[in-house]
């Protein structure tokens, strides 16, 4: 009985210990990066609406309705409506899983091919390490946009060449920054000790390398996913994005924004809210994982 | 360096764009909606030359460079030279104004930021950069836009927009300004975002370097210390930052000049995108390219005239 109790109450003990710890380590971590837990909520908020969309919206995000064109914000309609008569908070919801889902794929992608090859790159070295030098020279000389208008140019517009068209910019970034990471690695004498016990390349590459570039590619990853909303974003409203009807706070600015901007001011601010707010909480979480995972450049 | 680079990018856009089979002649002819006459389409191709063989085509483009001949749009059937010519003197006027905009917001910033480090100015600053990057530009716009008319029709009761057609600036410095003046605060802010923060940080690092410490030990005045002592050195990666943003304005002017419907190259990089005009589009992309290459050599000779650590290693 007593052994028990005190079984019982040791259990307890420990998860107060640990309900504690994991306060403690929030509050620590809200104290030491206020910014970036910040940035964390943002991010929070924006992956609940993308995918909680249909319990959050009341209305449909691509039904037209000619009757409640351009009306402003009320109790029913939050936000306003758009001039297809479209609740504004409803494809600003639904907007949030387009811009979500590509933001992620892209970063992911991206970051993910960059890591691999920029790994390779220093393991391989030689002719090897330098051709996939000069490729991500010649594509890190065109700005971001114009390299993803000109895949467009190719693509065609639409959700799936968008992502393609910002990932391919994102690689060569990514592969930039592990190689420069990963040469230091090629140096310590357990990637010589794992190619003495015989392992295959893609075996040191993949278990003992990657791992240990996991910092620079994390900071890379993080930060391509507000860089992949706002280029989304500017893709779509030029109208080389997201196509209609499907609802992408860029294309939303697109379409009547500055035309109905006197009358109708609520259409041109409500999505850009969104697009700044989202970025702008992607930006705060990349730089306090960046600050965490690398004290170097803690200071800047 | 250079050379290998612009070989390199004029191999990566001519294949890019035509990963893809389509092309103008079938946007220009069956784009109509009416039926195309499948004899019209290559007859078009080949008086573009796209019924060629594509190495043939690539040694066409590459060969143009040559002969200082970049070809004709194949859209307007104009020569590229002269779309590019008419519309190049508002987009780098527009650049300029930008680069001067984001100077001016950003080394004050960030000169203020990192003195006062820590404090509420500080996060106020960091703030205000942190925006400019996560707000996009042609969003920006669109408010400044908005802003302009519902100001004017506040004070005058008339709403007023810039003007849409462009004036060179020696002929109408007012209306040239008043129209330019806009994108280029919407481009600028951004741009500023970038150099704000490299400011503070650079001059973050020099603030704590010895002989700061020795000219506060000297009892000089602060202001001199941070004017003459600290921000001269800490300027260096600042001038290097906004030297190689400038390449990447481009990017921004795409944007920005749809917002402000300015007729300027980033419009016609988008209109020439929409059209499958690849002659335009790759001519485009190496203009970008080659002021990239520019810019870094550029920012090369300028680091060792600022620096003469570089210039005597």
């Amino acid at each position: 009985m007593t052994a028990t109790s005190k079984i019982q109450v040791e259990s307890d003990f420990e998860e107060l210990e640990k309900k504690k710890h994991w306060f403690r380590v929030s509050l620590n971590m809200c104290r030491k990066q206020p910014l970036g837990v910040a940035g964390g909520i943002v991010v929070l908020l924006m992956i609940i609406m993308a995918v909680f969309a249909e319990f959050l919206a009341f209305y449909d995000p691509e039904v037209n309705s000619l009757e409640h064109m351009l009306l402003p914000p009320d109790e029913k309609y939050w936000l306003g409506t758009d001039q297809f008569g479209r609740d504004l908070l409803t494809r600003i919801i639904y907007g949030a899983r387009t811009a979500l889902f590509v933001g992620f794929t892209c970063a992911i992608l991206g970051a993910g091919f960059g890591l691999v090859l920029g790994v390779a790159s220093a393991y391989f070295g030689g002719w090897f390490d330098l051709v996939v030098q000069r490729i991500v020279d010649v594509v890190m000389a065109f700005p971001l946009i114009i390299l993803a208008l000109a895949v467009v140019a190719t693509l065609g517009p639409g959700t799936e060449n968008v992502i393609l068209a910002i990932t391919i910019p994102f690689i060569p970034q990514c592969a930039r920054v592990v190689r420069s990471n990963a040469l230091a690695i090629r140096e310590i004498p357990y990637v010589d000790a794992a190619r003495a016990l015989g392992y295959s390349d893609s075996r040191i590459i993949l278990r003992h390398m990657v791992p240990n570039v996991m910092a620079p590619f994390l900071i890379m990853l993080t930060s391509f996913l507000g860089q992949a909303i706002l280029l989304e974003a500017s893709l779509s409203f030029l109208g080389m994005g997201v196509q209609e009807p499907t609802p992408a706070w860029g294309l939303m600015l697109q379409g009547g924004a500055e035309e109905f901007a006197e009358s109708a001011p609520w259409v041109a601010i409500w999505p850009g809210v969104a697009i700044s707010l989202a970025v702008f909480g992607f930006n705060l979480f990349g730089d306090s994982v960046r600050d965490t995972l690398d004290p170097k450049l803690r200071s800047r | 360096m250079m050379i290998p680079t612009l070989i390199g990018a004029a191999i990566f856009v001519f294949f890019l764009l035509r990963l893809v089979p389509g092309d103008v002649c079938e946007l220009r002819l069956a784009g109509t909606g009416l039926y195309a006459d499948p004899a019209e389409i290559l007859l078009c191709q080949k008086n573009l030359g796209l019924d060629q063989p594509l190495l043939v085509q690539f040694l066409d483009f590459l060969w143009g460079y040559v002969i200082f001949d970049l070809g004709d749009s194949m859209w307007t059937g104009f020569p590229v030279v002269h779309e590019i010519a008419i519309r190049f003197e508002l987009s780098l006027q527009v650049a300029i104004m930008a680069t001067a905009v984001a100077v001016m917001i950003a080394i004050p910033l960030g000169v203020i930021s990192a003195v006062k480090q820590d404090t509420w100015i500080d996060y106020v600053v960091r703030a205000f950069s942190i925006a400019g990057i996560a707000m996009p530009s042609f969003w920006l716009g669109i408010l400044i836009i908005l802003g302009l008319l519902i100001i004017t029709q506040k004070v005058t009761g008339v709403p007023w927009m810039p003007p849409i057609d462009y004036v060179p600036i020696w002929e109408d410095p007012m209306r040239n300004l008043s129209q330019l003046l806009w994108p280029a605060v919407a481009t600028g802010y951004r741009y500023s975002a970038v150099a704000t923060r490299m400011t503070r940080s650079a001059l973050l690092e020099v603030l704590r370097e010895d002989y700061v410490r020795t000219a506060r030990a000297k009892g000089l005045v602060e202001k001199i210390i941070i004017n003459r002592h600290a921000l001269k050195n800490a300027l260096l990666p600042v001038v290097t930052i906004i030297a190689i943003e400038f390449a990447f304005l481009m990017g921004g002017l795409v944007v920005t000049e749809q917002v402000f419907n300015l007729n300027g190259l980033g419009k016609l990089f988008v209109e020439s995108v929409g059209n499958q005009d690849f002659n335009m589009t790759q001519q485009l992309v190496m203009l970008v390219v080659v002021i990239f290459v520019f810019t870094n050599l550029f920012v090369d000779v300028l680091y060792a005239w600022l620096d003469p650590r570089i210039r005597y290693s």
